[in-house]
């Protein structure tokens, strides 16, 4: 067997995106998971792709390369693949932003036009265009504001497209192998991964197993800091098509800038490809418990009926959870390791990495290339203090 | 709204593992609450008629019973677990919630009948062979005129009693494994033993009366028509299950009734986070799980009947009073009841499996998961083109399970078509039924104005 | 007590569930899939399977099997997928 230029531990939607962007600059790459491909976040997530929730910044900046690189990036994976193996239910269906309340009216207002500041499409819209855009949505809204660049795919399909053309240039995608370590030579030269089913020669690991990143990086001896963070999404039943943007509430933004360990839930309406609505999403550091709770999955429900009140009669079929990777500083993590040659992260994406996963693709792919990359990569560095002191400490 | 209450054993499930256990735990003087989805007793087993009033069985004073109620998830709290049930008219928004804490739970949730795919199974008309029993039995009404009763097992015989019971005319029993030697002179051989012969002799003995022939190894592999089934083919098969070509027949019926052996209702017990093994909830000799203060009894621990699941019932029932601190003598006659009850199941088991030979009954443009509407080649294509190895991602490639059974009816079915060498693959339910958006929205008993804390059934 | 199927009145007696009244009356489909337009009525009879999906006084996605008849119950077909009125 010919020995690849470099594995990827993690065959979720981060790491296919890495190993699809590698592959495509000609490398040959092996794709590893302890289980199965697209199983972990990715198949939790609700596939946003979004420029919505960002404040101005580097990760905004992430996004926004990244929203114009999936529709791209799809396309050429269906000229490559077929448009059925590529399909990913991409959709630009935009996003629609709403305060409910006097107290987030005005920061709604401020925060869309900072946005617009750093090159956003962020449309203040009156309550009756609101109205017109979503038909059910309730009446009682203070402020509104519409992104149209917001999208939407479904995470698993597009995992698999992407893991689909890693294999068609001659990669391998290798599930149920558990990378354990590294190997270096006696000159300290990167030399292996090692697996539980053996060592793999390569010059290069990429570290992208999400949550879970932390545990490997410090099996390569090179601690990351990385935690999960609990999320919920309930799901209904099909419906018609009722919900036509991906709707949420102007309290989202505050959820995911925080790092309070309570519950946190900001409401996300959004009608799927298949006709199910998921409504999200709950935010919770409680380690990698997998347990629901009734009081989450109750506070969901409330603020989607609240946004929604058709949504009330309309059975919930499913509820289902999965974790988020976050840096200290909730800043991905994209990048050459300087302590360990050879050992490369691309985790800590949080909600976003589905969105991200594009970008952050074509930015290993880049700095592997030693190519100037499209976005500053210098924000996601590997050793900056919040990923690497914690953990040192 | 909710409201939440204290029980010190909740029993879910009316079945004939779910009443012994009410009755065991009850008769110590243990304060037990029964709950169960349909308005009388009894489960699918001694399914009652619904549309009288009688109630045929009784349960000992100060059990509190309540019917029409299903569970839709459970949570540890300190010292036990906490129910939620929504009590109502099925699938009603207007169900009202209560959440009971008890210290032990015993789970007789029993299980349902595994039907396999083939063309045409999702026309009108074809059943599984408990629908057509309960129809019988609750309803009175039969699903046909002429009515086929194929798949495998003993449960076969009395749906084709009951179906004979309600007017229909039963066209024969198709038993897709080979006849136990003997069956009809000595019933079941092996099955005699569990206290079945007398039952089993009285649906033969229906059959001979109604001159209804009993096919072994052979089974329907296609069913005809535009609208609703028309006619049948079925065909000899092989040891594997593989049809034997020439076998063919065409048979002109209405309805069909299928059944594979059975499927134990788990969501309860995985969200209880119960140890599980080849499918099944694995139990101690006191029919306790892996989790301190949960029991399972009847078909959820291996499908064995109602005379096996009566008696690991009144074990867990038992077990569950003693957990919760009430003076018990060992019930060594349901003990004694449980290992003999065990080596008929392993009888049984052993005499109806089903064979891997299904799976040629498939064609590509086969359902296999009735709800989603996925064939049998968008199954194979999320497999092999897309690498969905995983339950997880091949749900979501596929779509296969997603749909409002969740995986109930085809999970078993797409494991075994996928490799995925897990019966309980798909098993997991964090919400075991579904609910109305408005009643999850009023689900969590801390944040209700409605709360009635420490208040007795 | 008399109940409405697709707007026509329909005896029914305590007890019966939807799926009781419809088979009764000679019915064995009432629900048409979202996909493919198939027809579906009881399959599972014991309330797993969610094909017997029928809509009952405007709430669709009621299990015919398990829902019991309630006087002047308004039941009608349900085409795939459906809003609550």
């Amino acid at each position: 067997m010919v020995s690849p230029d470099i594995v990827v531990i993690g065959a979720g939607v981060i790491g296919a995106a890495c190993a699809e962007a590698l592959s495509a600059a000609g490398a040959r790459v092996t794709v590893l998971d302890r289980g199965a491909p697209a199983s972990g976040t990715t198949a939790a997530g609700e596939g946003n792709v979004l420029v919505s929730d960002k404040a101005p910044g580097p990760e905004l900046e992430l996004a926004q390369a990244s929203r114009k690189l999936w529709p791209e990036l799809l396309a050429a994976l269906a000229e490559e693949l077929g448009p059925e193996l590529a399909d990913a239910e991409w959709e630009p269906k935009g996003g629609l932003v709403v305060a409910t309340g006097d107290e987030s009216a005005a920061p709604l207002r401020d925060f869309a036009g900072a946005q617009r500041a750093a090159g956003v499409r962020a449309d203040p819209v009156t309550a009756a265009e609101a109205g017109a855009l979503e038909p059910h949505l309730t009446k009682a809204i203070t402020a509104a504001v519409h992104y149209p660049e917001d999208a939407q795919l479904q995470p698993v399909l597009a995992a698999t497209a992407l893991l689909a053309a890693v294999r068609a240039r001659g990669g391998e995608v290798r599930s149920g192998v558990r990378a354990i370590g590294i190997e270096a030579d006696a000159g300290g030269a990167f030399k292996a991964v090692l697996t539980d089913r053996g060592a793999i020669a390569c010059a290069a690991v990429v570290n992208a197993c999400g949550p879970w990143a932390g545990a490997f990086a410090a099996d390569a001896g090179a601690p990351i800091a990385v935690l999960p963070r609990r999320g919920m999404v309930l799901v209904t039943a099909p419906l018609p098509y009722t919900v036509r943007h991906k709707v949420y509430d102007a309290d989202y933004v505050g959820a995911v800038a925080s790092g309070d360990a309570d519950l946190q839930t900001s409401t996300v309406v959004e009608s799927t490809g298949t006709g199910t609505i998921l409504i999200g999403s709950s935010r919770q550091r409680v380690g990698f418990e997998e347990r629901f709770e009734v009081r989450v999955l109750a506070e969901l429900a409330r603020k989607a009926q609240r946004l929604f009140p058709i949504l009330a009669r309309v059975p919930v079929m499913r509820a289902y959870g999965g974790f988020r990777p976050y840096a200290p500083d909730h800043l991905p993590i994209i990048g050459a390791d300087p302590r360990v040659p050879g050992l490369w992260h691309a985790t800590g994406h949080e909600g976003a990495g589905i969105g991200l996963a594009a970008a952050t693709g074509r930015m290993i792919a880049d700095l592997y290339a030693e190519k100037e990359t499209a976005v500053d990569a210098s924000p996601f560095r590997v050793d900056r203090p919040a990923v690497i002191e914690e953990v040192a400490a | 709204m909710s409201r939440t209450v204290v029980s010190s054993i909740v029993v879910i499930g009316a079945g004939p593992a779910g009443l012994a256990a009410t009755r065991a735990a009850a008769d110590t003087g243990a304060d037990v609450t029964l709950i169960d989805a349909a308005p009388k007793l009894g489960g699918q087993y001694h399914r009652q008629d619904a549309r009288t009033g009688d109630e045929r069985f009784a349960l000992p004073a100060g059990v509190q019973h309540l019917r029409e109620s299903v569970v839709w998830a459970i949570e540890p709290i300190d010292g036990g677990h906490r129910a939620h049930v929504r009590t109502g008219p099925a699938d009603s928004p207007d169900r009202t919630g209560t959440s009971i804490d008890a210290a032990a739970l015993v789970l007789a949730t029993g299980a349902y009948d595994r039907a396999l795919p083939f063309p045409g199974w999702d026309l009108p008309g074809v059943f599984t062979a408990g629908a057509a029993q309960a129809l019988a039995k609750g309803q009175g009404v039969a699903v046909g005129s002429r009515v086929l009763v194929a798949g495998t097992g003993p449960f076969l015989l009395p749906v084709a009693s009951s179906l004979v019971g309600v007017g229909a005319e039963v066209v024969a029993i198709l038993e897709a494994n080979a006849a136990v030697r003997g069956w009809l002179s000595n019933p079941f051989g092996a099955l005699a033993g569990a206290g079945k012969a007398g039952e089993l002799a009285a649906y033969a003995a229906t059959l001979v009366r109604h001159r209804i022939p009993y096919r072994a190894r052979r089974a329907v592999i296609e069913a005809h028509g535009a609208d609703r089934v028309e006619a049948v083919t079925t065909a000899r098969l092989d040891a594997d299950w593989s049809p034997l070509p020439g076998s063919e027949k065409t048979m002109e019926v209405d309805a069909v009734a299928v059944g594979f052996g059975f499927t134990p209702q788990l969501e309860l017990a995985v969200s209880a986070r119960c140890e599980l093994r080849d499918g099944f909830v694995v139990v101690d000799a006191a029919q306790a799980t892996s989790v301190p203060g949960v029991f399972a009894a009847g078909e959820l621990t291996g499908i064995g009947g109602a005379t096996l699941s009566a008696a690991e019932g009144a074990v867990a029932g038992a077990a569950a009073a003693r957990h919760v601190g009430a003076e018990v003598r060992p019930p060594l006659q349901a003990m004694r009841r449980i290992r003999s009850g065990r080596r008929f199941a392993a009888a049984l088991g052993e005499a109806y499996p089903v064979r891997p030979g299904w799976r040629t009954w498939l064609r590509d443009d086969t359902l296999v998961c009735r709800c989603e509407e996925v064939d049998y080649a968008a199954l194979r294509g999320a497999r092999n083109d897309r690498d969905a190895t995983g339950s997880r991602s091949l749900k979501l490639v596929s779509r296969a399970g997603l749909g409002l059974c969740q995986g109930r009816v085809c999970g078993a079915n797409v494991a075994e078509l996928s490799g995925i060498d897990d019966p309980a693959a798909f098993a997991g339910r964090p919400m075991a039924v579904p609910l109305r958006l408005c009643e999850l929205a009023g689900a969590d008993p801390e944040a209700t104005p409605e709360i009635e804390p420490g208040v007795k059934v | 007590m008399r109940v409405r199927v697709d707007g026509e009145v329909c005896e029914a007696e305590e007890g019966q569930t939807v799926a009781g009244v419809l088979l009764a009356a000679g019915r064995n489909s009432w629900r048409s899939t979202r996909r493919g337009g198939r027809p579906r009525g009881v399959f599972c009879g014991i309330g797993v399977c969610f094909d017997c999906l029928v809509v009952v006084n405007g709430v669709p996605d009621v299990r015919a099997c398990q829902r019991r008849v309630e006087p002047d119950d308004e039941i009608r077909t349900q085409h795939g997928a459906e809003l609550p009125s």
